[in-house]
Parts: C-alpha cells; structure tokens; sequence
C-alpha cells in the first residue's frame, strides 16, 4: 500500500499514511514531520492521525516532484520513539455533562459500566495536536467504544467534554462546535498562549482517564 | 479612536498566526486579505498591520485625535462627522470627528475594514494580532470589539488623505452563468461521492445560509451523496477546505476554522478566491468553478499583481504630494 497525497488548494498538501492509525506508524509521521519542515516550501509540518498536513510557505512550481521528495522521506522515515509524561485526569461521566452517553450505549451495545471499563483502562497516547488550541487526539481507544460522528455537529460544547468520535476519543480544551459524542466533563487546562510552548501537552505524551463519578 | 457602537462581531485582524497550528491554534485573520492588504497599502502601513474587520452594522467610532485611516471592502456606507465617504480610499478626522458605518443594501460585499496608519495596536501572541475567539486571545482581549474599547494606532498620520482605488471586485470579476463564482480544486474525497453529487456541485448554485459567519459558511443546495459512508481520521484543515457532514449540505471552512477536521473534504475554494466569498452575504448565492494547481498560481499570480499596482500608485500619489521622489 502507498501513501495518498492530497491538495487542500494551493495553501497545503495533506499526506496520509497507509494503513491502520498505530502508535509505530504515527512515530513514522512524527519523524516525516521533523523532516519536512525543514523543506523551504514549507511554512509548518502539522501531524494528524496517520497523517501529516505540509502547510507551504511558497507553493511549489514543480509539485510532482515535490510529492516524490515527500515519498521518499516516508520511505526513508523510522518511528521516532517521543517518551513524554502521563496526566491523569478525573471524569465524571453521564448526566447534564454526557449528553450523548445514551447515544454512543446505544450504538455500541455496551452496558454503563462496560463503557466506563473499557474507556478508562487504556493509557491514551497524545498522536498530534489539532481542532481548538490545546486539544490532543489520542490513539489508543477500545475498538468497542468507537461511535460515528454526529451527524449535525452541535453548535457548543463546554471546555472539559470527553467525547467520542468514530475510533477515537479526546478532551474539549475549550467551548466550542463539535461534531462528537460526549459521554463525560473533567477539569484541566490545556493551553495558555503566555506559556511557551503553550499547549500542555505534546506528542509522545500520554493521559490516564480515572472515574471520578458515574451519573445513571 | 473609541468604539461608540457595535452589533458585535468586528474583531482586529492582520494576515492570521502562523507556525502555531501544531499546537491546535487556527489561523484565523482578515476574511478578506485582499481588503486588508489594500488598506495598508493606502496608508503606506507594513504588509501585516492588524486593522479592525466590521461585518454588522451599524458600527459606530470616535477619534479622539486628528488621524487619517482608510476604509476598505464593503457592505456598508460610511459617513464621518456627517459628510458621506467614498471606499476604498483614505480619509483625514479630526479630534472629536465620528465615523458611521451604517447598513446600505445595493453596496456589494458584506465586511468593511479599516485600516489605522501603522495598524491596530493591540500586543502580538504567538506572532500575530488576530484575535483567536476560539482560544480567547489575540485582537482586542480575544474577543469581538464593544462600545468602549479604545484603540490606538502604531503609527503616525501620513499627514495624506483623499485618494483611493478601484475595488477588486470591479478590477478582477468573477462570475460564472451570471453568478459570482468562487474556484475549487477538488480534494482527496472527491472520488467518494456519488456521479450525480459530483455533477450537482458544479452545475448548481449554492445558497450561503444565515448560519454563516468567520468559522465557516454553511451551504444550502442539492444534497451530496457518498457512494459509501465514509468515515475519516482527524487530518489537517485550511480555510477553504468544503466539508461535507452526512447530511450532504457542504460547509466551507473559513478563517476561523479548526486547523483539523474529520469530515470528508469534496475540495478547496482556492486561497486567490477567499476574499470573494468573505464578501459575499448571507443569504446571497454562488457557484463553483473546478480549477487545478497551475490555473490556482495563476490566480494568486494575478492577485499579487494588482496589490503590486496598487502599491506603486500608492507609493506615487505620497511621493508627488509630498515632493519626494518614488
């Protein structure tokens, strides 16, 4: 299988890694990105889930053989093993704070208590960065857990929300539309733009969620 | 100056923030680049500048000193201390002098700027003025402007006023069947949706809902199929990027958006293009023109080459007022 390469306009090219999003090929994106941006036509190299947004500082003249020199980095990329700290944070799950709980019960076939099992056992490592400042998509989650997006996004979701959306799940850093199910609320921050860097955590970090309450 | 009036939503903005995506941070910045860099080029300001971007009205200032600013983009009519202005150019206030940016249907485009000589000056975070309303930093405190808030400009007055300049939308038209057009290179989704969808996107025209503002515009027309559902991974995002949700109705990103997404992309209103639907209102409609890399560098080609006129002649008329040599 062969990476796709894509154009999001003239403003960037989107690099998606074939294959299923796991921690050895996302150390693969990690060390493409670090290549990458050292490349003048490129401004920032922006790791997604398997994939890696190449945002141009100058958009080449010769983009084909620009995407051979972005292959063959691929090619030549070894997982680059990031070791960062683990943060634990406290969730409440269901009630005012879970409204989509029910929906994602539903969908799975889980029972409460199996969801709030599987979603707190595993140690989520921190893939990228992304949505709002501050937010980390995370690899890592139970295959039973995943749940389709929303099919109308909702308009507001509070800072804290724990969601659930398609295979993965995360923490919203701030309010703000969301297009995910969320089934729990913790309290952290995420992000304050006078740190430096300012985002709390980074790739190679990891999050431990730890039940703090149920609400049936 | 002080802000005496707003229905909300004006915000400072310069180009955006760069180099902070990977960190969840947008760009945000100017809907329209091409009004904004306009505007500084009037006023001689440096290509960056933050000014303020007004997209209700009425909105309502006051100078508190003699200054000069320039007023670009559109969907409004402006009167300062009474007496009607045109746009696009640079006025002269005086102390005391109010500016009135007031509702005008029949005045194409939807968002003003204005600009301040050497720009707004608000603190740079993370290398840019533009207020982040997301994250709630940037512009003015990160947030929309309020009656109140004063703003003072970097720079001194050029001491010039009175000139202005033929508005992009008259110098580089685009309209396609009588409608404006906006141009999209297709994205990696794009083969995903059904012949008919496909078909349907380029053949209709799209309606740009009330429920459109910086983060994106929310389109009403034929709803587009996926040949299968697709479901995606979280990727990276720019302004222009057209989402489609499963419920077919598209959303194009706009400078506000999310610098990631999960929705699949059907393709990209080209970066040259933006500024023509940041000036297209609600409720308006538009059309979609398929393009490709090299006819897209052509059209940002293009683009910087009526911003580099429009800097010469800027540069002249100062020279020749001021009996410098260009």
């Amino acid at each position: 299988m062969t990476p796709a390469i894509s154009l999001l306009g003239t403003t960037a090219l989107l690099f998606e890694a074939p294959g299923h999003c796991e921690l050895a090929s996302q150390q693969r994106i990690w060390a493409l990105a670090r290549v990458a941006e050292r490349w003048p036509e490129v401004r920032e190299a922006v790791p997604g889930m398997n994939n890696l947004m190449l945002v141009f500082a100058a958009p080449p003249r010769d983009l084909a053989g620009f995407e051979a020199r972005l292959r063959a980095a691929w090619d030549g990329a070894e997982p680059l093993p990031l070791e960062g700290r683990v943060v634990e944070l406290p969730v409440t799950y269901g009630g005012e704070t879970g409204p989509h709980l029910q929906d994602v019960l539903d969908h799975t076939g889980l029972c409460l208590d199996e969801l709030v099992e599987r979603h707190t056992a595993p140690l989520y490592p921190v893939f990228a960065l992304g949505s709002h400042p501050g937010y980390c998509y995370l690899g890592g989650m139970d295959a039973r857990l995943a749940t389709p997006r929303r099919a109308v996004p909702v308009l507001r979701i509070p800072g804290g929300a724990v969601s659930i959306g398609g295979a993965q799940t995360g923490v919203s850093a701030s309010d703000g539309p969301s297009g995910w199910n969320t089934i729990g609320h913790t309290s952290i921050r995420f992000f304050d733009p006078g740190r430096s860097p300012p985002a709390l955590l980074a790739p190679g970090d990891s999050i431990r969620f730890r039940v703090q309450a149920v609400t049936r | 100056m002080e802000v005496l009036s707003t229905p909300g939503l004006a915000t400072v903005q310069d180009f955006g923030r760069f180099g902070s995506l990977r960190f969840g941070v947008g760009t945000a910045g100017a809907m329209d680049h091409l009004a904004l860099a306009a505007g500084n080029l009037l006023l001689g300001n440096e290509d960056g500048a933050a000014a303020i971007e007004v997209p209700l009205f009425p909105f309502k200032a006051r100078f508190d000193a003699d200054n000069s600013f320039a007023l670009t983009g559109g969907g409004c009519g402006a009167r300062l201390g009474g007496r009607a202005l045109l746009p696009w150019s640079v006025h002269a206030a005086r102390a005391g002098e109010e500016l009135l940016l007031s509702p005008a249907p029949g005045v194409p485009g939807s968002r003003a700027y204005l600009a301040l000589p050497g720009g707004v000056d608000v603190p740079e975070v993370l290398g840019s003025r533009s207020t982040q309303l997301r994250g709630v930093f940037g512009g003015q405190c990160g947030r929309a402007l309020q009656a109140g808030d004063k703003l003072a400009a970097r720079g001194a007055s050029p001491g010039l006023a009175g000139y202005g300049l033929e508005p992009p939308g008259v110098a580089l038209p685009l309209l396609a069947d009588g409608t404006p057009g906006v141009r999209v290179i297709p994205a990696a989704e794009y083969e995903r949706f059904t012949e008919a969808s496909r078909a349907a996107f380029w053949a209709g025209e799209w309606k740009i809902t009330a429920q459109s503002d910086r983060y994106g515009y929310r389109l009403a027309g034929a709803a587009l199929a996926f040949e299968a559902p697709v479901e995606m991974l979280s990727h990276g995002i720019v302004p222009g990027v057209i989402q489609v949700p499963p419920n077919g109705q598209p959303i194009i990103q706009m400078r506000d958006a999310q610098p990631s997404g999960g929705y699949p992309k059907f393709g990209t209103v080209i970066e040259a293009d933006l500024w023509r639907l940041a000036q297209a209102p609600a409720g308006s409609r538009i059309r979609f023109v398929e393009t490709d890399w090299n006819r897209a560098l052509a059209a940002a080609e293009a683009l910087r080459g009526w911003l580099e006129e429009v800097g010469r002649l800027c540069d002249l008329i100062r020279c020749s007022a001021l009996g410098r040599r260009p």
